[in-house]
């Protein structure tokens, strides 16, 4: 490294002091905002610090007494987890043989640069045959219904992850098996399964926080507690005629947990994805 | 073991997936096409054939040609901003300072907030009556009186653009650190020594590794962009007096607010052949930048 000047080295500690406050004040203020007292909040000036730590809402949030904001709350949180899970199963499971074939066939993968191409689609290209389709069949608000839904966005982003995962097992491995007389399913579930376990468990949790985030499919195909998701959930309290800001604030703290704690703990393994899919072009 | 098994067995590893992508995505994608030429609304009536009636209408409406704009500000202007913002900020995390490594892992957070939350946070900050934004600037003495930055036509847009550089430049940034730690230091090294300044280092021997990587993060981001409704539903439902009404948002109102599936799925294709006409002229660029370097 060069010798830095004091000058350009106080510039550099400035300016990052700055990019920590634009990058931090914002997440700061929701939860400051979920943990003041209502008045606090509606008071002039402003306070910026709360005058108590106030944590009623995340008790009236997380508490199911039954008709209550919390009772929504955690039904809708359910069914978060419930359509996130159900999809992302899905997802992997036709995903990895499918991530296979492409990686160790090249002669199919021009099907797989058509499943890829197709996250370019924007969703109300699909919108109005989803919800005629869904309404067939009566999986309107329904779990089931969207989870089928999130599949067009979970399963070719799952693909791709799973493909350059298998891409990065040395096919020699498998051939060598092979000569030892192996047969395909064994050399896929003692081999091939196992050494790509760890990019199968991360595409997963990319694939569920990406039906976590998921809103519009949401808005569109529930209507209530028996299949609306949490970001519908939210979206009704920012737009509805809540008069505590902390509770919507608090909501979306909770929301926002389970995407930031994986997205502190995996940093190394999402940027590593980010890049490869850069640098490849 | 023969070519045809090999690639007939790899059609049926596939099958699974090609079976879901066609009953979720094809067919829908099918249907949005028949629809199109229809006059169908999303409940009840089949709808007859109207041949290019749809299209005809949308596309000379002002409601189209006004969206089209909207989306087309919105999403030039949060992408500029994002990738300026991006790679400055990625420059700054490749210096060396104390709390490089925390303030690196924080770059995340913006990220990882769901997009719903982030467009909730920030109409609660740009609350007209107790929003932080409000406050902060009539405290320290900018603004005299509170003023409604989402529901006056002169903000709003701009009020969502800053929302949404704020979540998507941290990842621009990250993506060009990754690039940027590429850059070999004895290039670096040597082109100081040989004189050259910040600028021309920044030009010549930095940027021709950023280019790619940039470049990648362009295309996604841009059709992300163009695709925007989440932030855009959330904070301000187009509004006010239609000024954030992104050619996504227009759809929706069109196909299930006023339930027209036949024009609301011609406006739909319309959208998806505009994203597909930006994809392949990136694609094109792309393709260029790679045979140049």
């Amino acid at each position: 490294m060069e010798r830095q000047s004091p000058l350009f080295s106080v510039f550099i500690h400035a300016s990052a002091l700055v990019l920590a406050i634009v990058v931090l004040a914002p997440v700061a203020w929701l939860f400051i905002m979920s943990i003041s007292p209502a008045a606090d909040l509606s008071a002039k000036p402003l306070a910026w610090w709360p005058s108590e730590i106030d944590l009623s809402r995340y008790r009236t949030l997380l508490s199911a007494v039954e008709n209550s904001a919390g009772a929504a709350f955690i039904a809708s949180l359910l069914n978060s987890l419930k359509v996130a899970g159900m999809a992302t199963l899905a997802a992997v499971v036709v995903a990895v043989p499918a991530a296979w074939a492409v990686s160790r066939t090249p002669s199919v993968s021009w099907s797989f640069y058509v499943v890829i191409a197709t996250y370019m689609l924007p969703p109300v290209a699909l919108a109005v045959p989803l919800y005629m389709g869904l309404a067939h069949f009566g999986l309107l608000n329904s779990v089931f219904g969207l989870a089928l839904v999130y599949l067009t966005i979970l399963a070719p982003f799952t693909t791709w992850l799973l493909k350059s995962g298998f891409d990065a097992i040395p096919r020699e491995i498998e051939s060598a098996a092979m000569i030892d007389g192996a047969r395909l399913d064994q050399i896929l579930r003692l081999l091939t399964l196992p050494l790509a376990a760890p990019v199968m468990a991360t595409s997963a949790l990319f694939a569920f926080l990406l039906a976590w985030d998921e809103f519009f499919y949401a808005l569109l195909f529930t209507s209530d507690q028996r299949a609306k998701t949490l970001t519908v959930a939210i979206a009704d309290l920012a737009g509805g005629r809540v008069s505590d800001y902390g509770l919507i604030a608090t909501a979306g703290v909770l929301a926002a947990l389970p995407p930031v704690l994986v997205g502190l703990v995996m940093q190394r393994a999402l940027i590593s994805g980010l890049t490869s899919g850069g640098v490849k072009g | 073991m023969t070519g045809t098994w090999i690639s007939t067995r790899a059609w049926l590893l596939m099958l699974p997936l090609l079976v879901v992508m066609t009953a979720v995505i094809g067919w829908p994608l099918i249907d949005t096409v028949r629809l199109s030429f229809t006059d169908a609304k999303l409940i009840g009536t089949e709808g007859g054939f109207v041949g290019v009636d749809n299209y005809a209408r949308m596309l000379t409406g002002s409601n189209f040609q006004r969206a089209l704009i909207t989306t087309t500000w919105f999403a030039v202007i949060s992408v500029a901003a994002e990738m300026v913002l991006g790679v400055l900020a990625a420059l700054l995390l490749n210096q060396k300072f104390r709390g490089r490594t925390a303030l690196r892992a924080l770059m995340i957070l913006p990220w990882a907030l769901p997009t719903v939350v982030n467009a909730t946070l920030w109409r609660l900050i740009y609350n007209p009556e107790y929003g932080a934004l409000n406050a902060g600037l009539t405290q320290i003495g900018i603004l005299d009186s509170y003023r409604s930055w989402l529901g006056e036509p002169g903000t709003a847009l701009a009020a969502l653009i800053v929302a949404d550089c704020w979540k998507n430049f941290p990842l621009v940034a990250l993506i060009a650190l990754a690039a940027l730690q590429a850059v070999p230091r004895d290039i670096n090294a040597a082109s100081i020594v040989d004189g050259a300044g910040p600028f021309n280092r920044f030009r010549f021997v930095i940027l021709p590794y950023l280019a790619g990587p940039l470049l990648v993060a362009l295309v996604l981001r841009t059709i992300e962009a163009f695709k925007v409704f989440d932030i855009i539903w959330v904070m301000t439902r187009g509004g006010p007096a239609n000024s954030t009404r992104t050619l996504s948002i227009l759809v929706y109102q069109e196909a299930f607010s006023f339930q027209r599936a036949g024009s609301g799925a011609s406006l739909a294709l319309i959208v998806t052949l505009l994203v597909t006409i930006l994809a392949v002229a990136y694609a094109a660029l792309l393709r260029k930048a790679a045979g140049a370097s």
